[in-house]
């Protein structure tokens, strides 16, 4: 049946239990390190980008394997990201209207 | 998981995939526009308000680490109940929805301690712009919290009365991803409204 041969055409197998444990302990790792670093005053000229690189690893990784985004169809991809996009274009939008990024 | 027993999940879509699901990612991205738009709006009027408190008055990033932490871990035993059922284990099942939902109402009761120990600092919701949108930002998000952990409860009734049957596993799924959600949502809230106020905390 041709609807059953395209059903879930990216489907993959998911991650073990341990597999999601190694990632809980990854995520654990990377708030510790967020954590620590707000406190090094030497780090403070670079700690906005630092805190951003960290925050999208964690985002990331919680979207791509707990939420198994990168073992589904990439339909469902794009309409999440699609929202995402979305999302960020009206903050930079409005960020800009106010002012914000060009005073 | 082969194909065959995916297709026998759901009737045949155009898609080929499974409806409720299509329709939960596609509320998630559109739940990324609403949280998009309130954390758009802290910090438009942030540091903007002309009287106190301000962030750095209350905030305290140790305690909001550990919520932060809880919720985190929260995600893992979420993913856990999923793989709980998908291998017909109902006992797994249970502990590890029961276990989410108790960390999520740690992480609720948090934030109502939060909430409660700002207002006794002077930060209502009409105090100033930072109250406004501070309140009303991790409101809305206290909110998806609380109605995930009602989902949460909800099956675990459910497979108690053996209502959750291993081929039904999409289900969980569907809270599972709901309940992500909530989680990467605040992996965002935390960082873009505490952690770079930490700095400033005296």
């Amino acid at each position: 049946m041709a609807t059953e041969s395209a059903t879930h055409t990216r489907q993959g197998s998911h991650p073990t239990p341990a597999r999601y444990i190694a990632i809980a302990l990854i995520l654990a790792a990377i708030t510790i390190v967020e954590v620590v670093i707000v406190y090094l005053d030497f780090l403070n000229p670079v700690l906005l980008p630092l805190l951003a690189v960290l925050s999208i690893a964690k985002f990331a990784m919680v979207v791509m394997f707990f939420m198994h985004l990168k073992f589904d169809d990439r339909l469902f991809s794009v309409l999440f990201v699609g929202g995402l996009l979305l999302a960020t274009g009206v903050l930079v939008a409005l960020m800009t209207l106010f002012g914000v990024f060009f005073a | 998981m082969s194909q065959l027993s995916h297709a026998a999940e759901h009737p045949p879509t155009t898609t080929g995939l499974d409806h409720r699901k299509m329709v939960m990612w596609a509320f998630l991205g559109s739940d990324c526009l609403f949280f998009g738009s309130l954390i758009a709006t802290y910090l438009l009027y942030k540091g903007k308000s002309l009287v106190g408190p301000y962030p750095a008055d209350v905030f305290n990033i140790p305690y909001t680490s550990v919520s932060a932490f809880v919720l985190l871990m929260s995600s893992l035993t979420m993913v856990l109940a999923l793989a709980a059922i998908q291998r017909g284990d109902q006992r797994g099942l249970r502990i590890w929805l029961a276990a989410t939902a108790l960390l999520g109402a740690i992480f609720i009761g948090g934030q109502y301690f939060e909430f409660i120990t700002f207002y006794h600092n002077g930060l209502g919701l009409t105090t100033n712009l930072f109250g406004t949108t501070f309140y009303v930002l991790t409101g809305f998000h206290g909110a998806h919290v609380t109605f995930g952990i009602i989902i949460l409860l909800s099956f675990l009734v459910m497979s108690f009365r053996g209502r959750v049957a291993p081929e039904q596993h999409l289900n969980i799924e569907l809270a599972g991803l709901y309940w992500h959600f909530v989680d990467v949502v605040w992996i965002v809230i935390f960082t873009v409204i505490y952690l770079v106020e930490a700095p400033n905390i005296v």
